[in-house]
């Protein structure tokens, strides 16, 4: 196992096979995400990244390729890859706390420890109040911060975020951007994000890769050496900018290929 | 958002063409009162067509002398020992169709081998009619309750297990995909998602086809019994008592009413949480 590299995607493809015709939807990706790192994939939409995500989780066999987390072979799902959709996924009988709990009691945790947890991470993403609320009753930013809690207090090796702000309105998705990087900062967790937001990719991470169009390969690769804490402030200086024109660069050049390719 | 809209309506002036915009809210109480004039109206017809004197009373006998065949039949003829003898009927085939159905469509929905070895079969035998039934089935069972019983079974089952199956199959896939993710198993993805995800559209599902098994066992009854609702409407029909066999008409539908509101209320007191 190599030094300090918490997730090692090694020449990763997946193809799609349904009603007699393929489609290559993840080619040859190798991706080395390291220890604490927050690292997201941005590409533009159907290139694959779901796929990529679905396949670390252990939700989807690659056809090609193994994934490794601290150096074990990826097999099936498990507690240690937690997900957060785009889609809304909380468990609409149960209450904001009894989702959060939800991966805590399947462990067999006892019941007073599960609640202290799930306390804590209502704390953290600003819910007190909330607990014995119904997702019915939530906005999707609401939802989306429930589902990012449930997934830390099962305290995942790695957390993969599949666009989970891609369905928010842009204020509530910079409110929520705060949030993360505030937790993010608190925990130090392992973070694997997708989105196809460029600012979001810059203001969020570490290193963002940036995936071709379909079949999905890694292109590029930025380092994000902002300082932290980040503050929404940000993204209005001249470093972000510059993150930001270069990241835009190597998209649109993508972006024109993937046009040409159809042409 | 629902409120403000209707408050709204209080203020702002409306014409005609505002109550004819498809899927437009209307005031509540506008609602109530449509729906109340057309049993209003239903009633008014009948009114002016049976005591206006232009039908024959022995056809279509008035509101009023259809109430007092609707005495009669609960004083003296024991009206309510046919309803409870429909009623067990209904109740047991449909309580036994439910019993085995729900777990099996459940099963189909959820496994696809499942859904390959029912899908089929069932697909195919849900086409026949379980009135077609009645004839083979008073051959096997006779005319009593066992024989009505497995004509409401035939006529719930394949229906129930295919809706079922198709609400086990809506279960948004990204749900049991978080499940795993949190670490949950096989089983306890099917026991604690796909089965509580479930449960509203199961509710939903009996609702419905327990209105369609009053309908079978009124055919059931009326083509051979020895008591029950259908039984008095075809036993009526031959000493031509009209009031008996509307008012039997007319119970058949409070009857169904109920058990539709019965399932709603069920539903809205178990599932507070759905959206
Ligand atoms: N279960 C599936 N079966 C067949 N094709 C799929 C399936 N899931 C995704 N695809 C195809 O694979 C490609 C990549 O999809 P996806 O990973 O969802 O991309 P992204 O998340 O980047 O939008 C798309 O062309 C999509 O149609
Ligand atoms: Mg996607």
């Amino acid at each position: 196992m190599e030094e300090g590299i918490k997730l090692h995607i090694h020449n990763v493809s997946k193809t799609y096979r349904s009603d007699g015709h393929e489609v290559l939807a993840v080619d040859e990706i190798d991706l080395k995400i390291r220890n604490k790192e927050f690292a997201t994939i941005i590409g533009p939409s159907g290139c694959g990244k779901s796929t990529l995500l679905r396949i670390v989780a252990g939700l989807v066999k690659p056809t090609k390729g193994i994934v490794r987390l601290d150096g074990n072979v990826i097999s099936r799902p498990g507690y240690d890859r937690g997900m957060v959709f785009q889609s809304y996924t909380l468990f609409p009988w149960l209450t904001v706390k009894e989702n959060i709990q939800f991966g805590l009691e399947i462990s067999g945790m006892p019941k007073a420890q599960q609640e202290e947890i799930a306390q804590q991470f209502i704390e953290r993403v600003g819910l007190k109040g909330f607990e014995k609320s119904y997702p019915k009753g939530l906005s999707g930013g609401m939802k989306q911060r429930v589902a990012i809690a449930r997934a830390l207090a099962n305290n995942p090796a790695i957390l993969l975020l599949d666009e989970p702000f891609g369905a928010l309105d842009a204020q509530t998705r910079a409110l929520m951007q705060e949030l993360l990087t505030q937790v993010w900062e608190e925990l130090h967790k392992t973070i694997l994000f997708v989105t196809h937001d460029v600012e979001e990719a810059i203001f969020l991470s570490d290193r963002v890769f940036i995936m071709t169009a379909r079949p999905g390969k890694i292109k590029a690769e930025i380092d994000i050496p902002l300082e932290r804490p980040r503050s929404y402030e940000i993204k209005a200086t001249e470093s972000f900018l510059n993150l930001k024109k270069q990241a835009l660069r190597l998209i649109r050049e993508e972006a024109i290929k993937a046009i040409q390719c159809r042409e | 958002m629902k409120g403000n809209k209707e408050k709204e309506w209080e203020r702002a002036p409306r014409g005609l063409e505002d109550f004819l915009s498809p899927r437009e809210p209307i005031p509540k109480r506008l609602y109530l009162v449509l729906a109340l004039s057309s049993f209003a109206f239903f009633l008014l017809v009948w009114s002016v067509l049976t005591y206006g004197g232009f039908v024959d009373p022995l056809f279509l006998p008035s509101p009023g002398r259809v109430f007092r065949a609707g005495v009669d039949l609960f004083v003296e003829l024991e009206f309510t020992t046919d309803i409870l003898s429909s009623v067990y009927r209904v109740m047991s085939g449909f309580i036994v169709a439910a019993l085995i159905g729900v777990p099996l469509g459940l099963f189909m929905g959820t496994f696809k081998v499942a859904e390959a070895l029912t899908e089929p079969v069932i697909g195919f035998i849900r086409y026949m009619p379980a009135s077609a039934f009645i004839p083979l089935f008073i051959l096997w069972l006779g005319i009593g309750d066992i024989e009505k019983i497995a004509i409401i079974f035939v006529g719930s089952f394949f229906q129930l297990v295919l809706m079922v199956a198709v609400v086990a199959k809506n279960v948004q896939k990204e749900m049991l995909e978080t499940a795993y993710t949190l670490g949950a198993r096989r089983f306890q993805v099917i026991w604690k998602v796909l089965l509580p995800a479930s449960l509203p559209g199961i509710v939903d599902t009996l609702r419905i086809i327990v209105g369609w098994a009053w309908t079978y066992i009124i055919v059931a009854e009326l083509v051979a019994s020895a008591s029950g609702i259908g039984y008095m409407i075809i036993s009526s029909q031959r000493m031509l008592r009209t009031g008996n066999i509307i008012f039997g008409i007319l119970t058949i539908g409070m009857l169904g009413l109920l058990t539709d509101y019965f399932f709603k209320w069920l539903y809205d007191r178990l599932f507070p949480w759905v959206e």
